[in-house]
């Protein structure tokens, strides 16, 4: 019992407003009540005084107790959206009849979410938040969360009518609708270059032009399925692109890794030999790390995978390379329909500097978006397309060759046709030529 | 006739610039940092190639916001901090600064209006989490009360750098797992077939799709009762759930049945292994609010083991790669069984193709 005590619950409870605009009586709510003890904040506190500001809280307060007595949910989705698009929110009806057949909790019986696009990094200055709050408490329930795993803020709870007001609103001073159906979703990216010095990448760059170039697709559903555009600035891929995103952008370098010797040995010189060999030499994937006889640092460039690790653990010592670009991976998704799959490398390295760089890009974006379009099958993500049909016909749908950085190892079965297998070597040959000048 | 009333077109704005919102000192040195350090659990301290420095502050949140919270927190970042903030992927708040000399009281004041200030290094940071009963059509379960009820829990492990590495927990209320993947995964696991209300299929399923939903063409079209209807072979259904989003009479969640499954070892970094997806541990745990004890329990065992036994930067899933599965299951005394053993496609080349066996 004792670790379950609260801490600091008058301090969650001091908030509670004096001022009740509520007209409702409150249900009882003793299940949700045990979640507003312990040090966590309470979002159950949190409804509540949303409870004192409106009726819709109020009622929505009693649907979820239910929930958690009867242990079901009671939402049914519907079509809701703001004119001129046909996504962006999500409807949500309550299924909680009574006996009269009138819904148990009218106040909330309607109750639709509003996905809005964050700036590239999620910044926000405290005048912004306030003034979206404020917005919000006038044509909603109060409520926001920051953010949707997608990336979206989250406005939830409002009537259909006052989805029209809401978003006229905050579309007025700068915020648009993110995806929700078979469209282009809501874009995410990581801190990066704004605050962080591993970013090999303009994270907030990319994640605009890619966006904002399909923004039709994202407004007007009509794909097959949902398509995720995620950056992360360099392999940490603290955005989880790689496994959350049909087209996945991450930062890396192709030169040499930057290495301040100095910073190396006042490094060993700190946490000890031993400490250096375990942590950063033993733990190199590719074994690409030797610590000299003089507490000096060897990379063997031409095998350092850019895994980040050495890097993460010697922030000053370590550093990316200058010649920095991207690693472009299509096709993560989570389980449904084939099981989860990891993005594959479709580039193994871009720069993205030039005007030209980024045309590059978008062109591969919409290429794959296009492609996809036409081949995928309803409700089959880009992904599970690429499993379908085989990479090697996606490149080709796309315009891109094959590469080594694609796979993991060559094909183990020799159930194949091969006799083109001139005319590709021919291809590979070629394309050597060329790059050799 | 009236005239329709007139509508405002939207305008398509897209994403938002971001540099309108960001610190004055992230723009100046946009692309120019040198490096970090974390002068305590909660605290960054950033310096850029040209000398200026940043501190940042983080915070746990509930996530979920409202004008109360969101002004109260304000209050403080405008009274204390410098009127900038951001959000990280798991919800967590950061205040950035442009003097030492204003962390320590931007702590106290968070800490004194109870949100905890942590999460950053070796922590168990907040709890990803999708939405639940509070929102979602198909959740077998809450996903806010979950993560409270981890977090009251886990507060000592947030507040602490205290781990072998970092440890992101996500959670998700159904099987279609949209919290995604984390070192531990907390996922319910709906555990039958779902159950058909044919009076209603007729009139709001559209019965083609739902067939083409199911991942194990488990679903046929059928006549009950003389009207068209689905059917399922439930020795094929895996009940995934996917059919009942374009067809609700296929009602899935079952107050008994929904379980929670324990999931662990996913990551998404590339730093030292490939990225690795979460593999399932522990299943059958009761779907208990408002506090879920059980699910707890198993949490904490796992990160109690994890912590002893790991060595220092290996993610969870690094050390159960070092260890070897067996000694997972022996150390977190958790059972092993045949659903351990994948049957899904392609799930051969996870069986252990050599003699490598530890004893
Ligand atoms: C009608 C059914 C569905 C609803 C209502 C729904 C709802 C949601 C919601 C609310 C979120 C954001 C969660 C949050 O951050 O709070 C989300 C994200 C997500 N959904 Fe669904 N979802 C549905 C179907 C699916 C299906 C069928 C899949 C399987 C492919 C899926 C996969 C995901 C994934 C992977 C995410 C996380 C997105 C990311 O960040 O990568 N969802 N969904
Ligand atoms: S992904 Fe890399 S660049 Fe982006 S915030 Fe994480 S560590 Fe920094
Ligand atoms: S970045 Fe990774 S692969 Fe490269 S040297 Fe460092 S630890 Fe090794
Ligand atoms: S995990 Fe399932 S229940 Fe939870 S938000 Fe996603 S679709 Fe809904
Ligand atoms: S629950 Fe999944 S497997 Fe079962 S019938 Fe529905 S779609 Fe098919």
């Amino acid at each position: 019992m004792a670790q379950n005590q609260p801490k600091n619950p008058e301090k969650h409870s001091t908030f509670i407003p004096k001022e009740k605009k509520s007209t409702k009586p409150f249900h009882k709510t003793p299940l949700l009540d045990q979640l507003e003890s312990g040090p966590w904040p309470s979002f159950v506190t949190g409804l509540k005084r949303l409870a004192h500001n409106n009726n819709m809280m109020v009622d929505l307060l009693g649907q979820l107790e239910h929930s958690y007595t009867t242990r079901k949910g009671y939402w049914k989705g519907g079509t809701v959206s703001v004119f001129g698009y046909g996504g962006g929110i999500i409807p949500r009806f309550t299924e909680l009849m009574g006996s009269d057949g009138k819904p148990m909790f009218p106040e909330a019986k309607e109750f639709h979410t509003l996905r809005v696009q964050p700036a590239p990094g999620n910044h926000y200055t405290t005048k912004m938040l306030r003034q979206l709050s404020d917005s919000w408490n006038k044509w909603g329930s109060g409520l926001i969360a920051f953010h949707g795993q997608t990336g979206n803020i989250m406005f939830i709870g409002t009537t259909s009518e006052n989805t029209q007001h809401f978003f006229d609103e905050i579309n007025e001073y700068g915020w648009d609708l993110g995806g929700a159906g078979p469209c282009v979703r809501t874009g995410m990216s990581c801190v990066g270059a704004a605050r962080c010095e591993q970013s090999c990448a303009n994270e907030q760059k990319i994640h605009r032009t890619l966006v904002n170039n399909f923004i039709d697709d994202m407004h007007r559903p009509a794909l097959p399925y949902k398509f995720k555009f995620k950056v992360s600035g360099c392999p940490n891929d603290c955005m989880n692109s790689i496994q959350r995103a049909d087209f996945s952008v991450i930062g890396t370098w192709r030169d040499n890794m930057k290495v301040d010797q100095k910073e190396v040995k006042a490094f060993v010189k700190a946490k000890g030999r031993k400490y250096v060999v375990d942590n950063v030499v033993a733990r190199c994937p590719t074994k690409a790390l030797s610590l000299n006889d003089d507490d000096t640092l060897d990379v063997d460039n031409r095998n350092c995978v850019r895994c980040m690790h050495c890097i993460n653990v010697m922030t000053k010592a370590l550093k990316p390379g200058d010649d920095k670009g991207i690693t472009l991976l299509i096709g993560g998704k989570r389980t449904l329909k084939i099981g989860d799959t990891f993005g594959t490398v479709i580039i193994p390295f871009m720069k993205l500097e030039t005007d030209e760089d980024y045309d590059r890009i978008r062109e591969i974006a919409a290429s794959t978006i296009d492609f996809w379009a036409e081949n995928g099958l309803e409700h089959e993500r880009c992904g599970e397309m690429i499993e379908r049909i085989g990479l090697a016909n996606f490149l080709e749908g796309i315009g891109l060759e094959v590469d080594p950085n694609m796979i993991n190892h060559p094909r183990t079965s020799s159930y194949v046709r091969l006799d083109e297998w001139d005319q590709e070597a021919e291809k590979w040959k070629n394309r050597k030529q060329q790059a050799a000048g | 006739m009236a005239e329709a009333p007139k509508m405002r077109p939207p305008i398509e704005s897209g994403c938002p610039d971001a540099f309108q919102y960001m610190h004055p000192l992230m723009i100046k040195n946009y692309g120019n940092w040198a490096y970090h350090d974390r002068p305590r659990p909660g605290v960054l301290h950033h310096v850029a190639k040209s000398g200026d420095e940043i501190w940042t502050v983080r915070v746990g949140t509930q996530r979920q916001l409202g004008p109360y919270e969101i002004n109260l927190l304000c209050d403080i970042i405008d009274k204390l901090g410098e009127g900038y903030v951001r959000f990280t992927i798991r919800s967590n708040m950061e205040i950035m600064v442009s003097s030492k000399d204003k962390v320590d009281p931007l702590i106290k004041a968070f800490e004194e209006a109870g949100y905890p200030v942590g999460g950053t290094g070796n922590s168990v940071t907040m709890i990803s989490h999708t939405q639940g009963w509070l929102h979602c059509d198909i959740p077998g379960t809450d996903a806010s009360g979950v993560v409270k009820a981890l977090m009251d829990d886990l507060h000592e492990e947030f507040v602490k750098e205290d781990m072998p590495n970092r440890v992101h927990i996500t959670t998700s209320c159904c099987q279609i797992n949209c919290g995604g993947q984390g070192d531990i995964a907390i996922n319910v696991q709906h555990t039958k077939p779902p159950k058909i209300n044919h009076d209603l299929v007729a009139n709001i399923c559209e019965r083609p799709s739902v067939v083409a939903r199911c991942p194990v063409a488990a679903i046929r079209p059928a006549m009950v009762n003389g009207k068209p209807s689905l059917e399922v072979d439930e020795k094929k259904c895996i009940c995934c759930g996917a059919c009942f989003p374009p067809c609700p009479p296929m009602q899935i969640n079952d107050p008994e049945h929904s379980k929670l499954a324990i999931w662990v070892g996913g990551k998404n970094s590339n730093a030292r292994s490939k990225p690795m997806f979460h593999k399932l541990v522990a299943a059958g745990v009761p779907n208990n609010p408002p506090r879920w004890p059980e699910a707890g329990t198993i949490v904490k065992k796992i990160l109690k083991v994890y912590k002893k036994d790991a060595k220092d930067w290996e993610r969870i899933g690094d050390w159960v790669e070092r260890i070897g599965w067996p000694r997972f299951f022996e150390l977190t005394e958790l059972p092993f069984t045949k659903f351990h053993i994948d049957n899904w496609r392609g799930s051969r080349h996870m069986l252990n193709q050599s003699a490598h066996i530890r004893f």
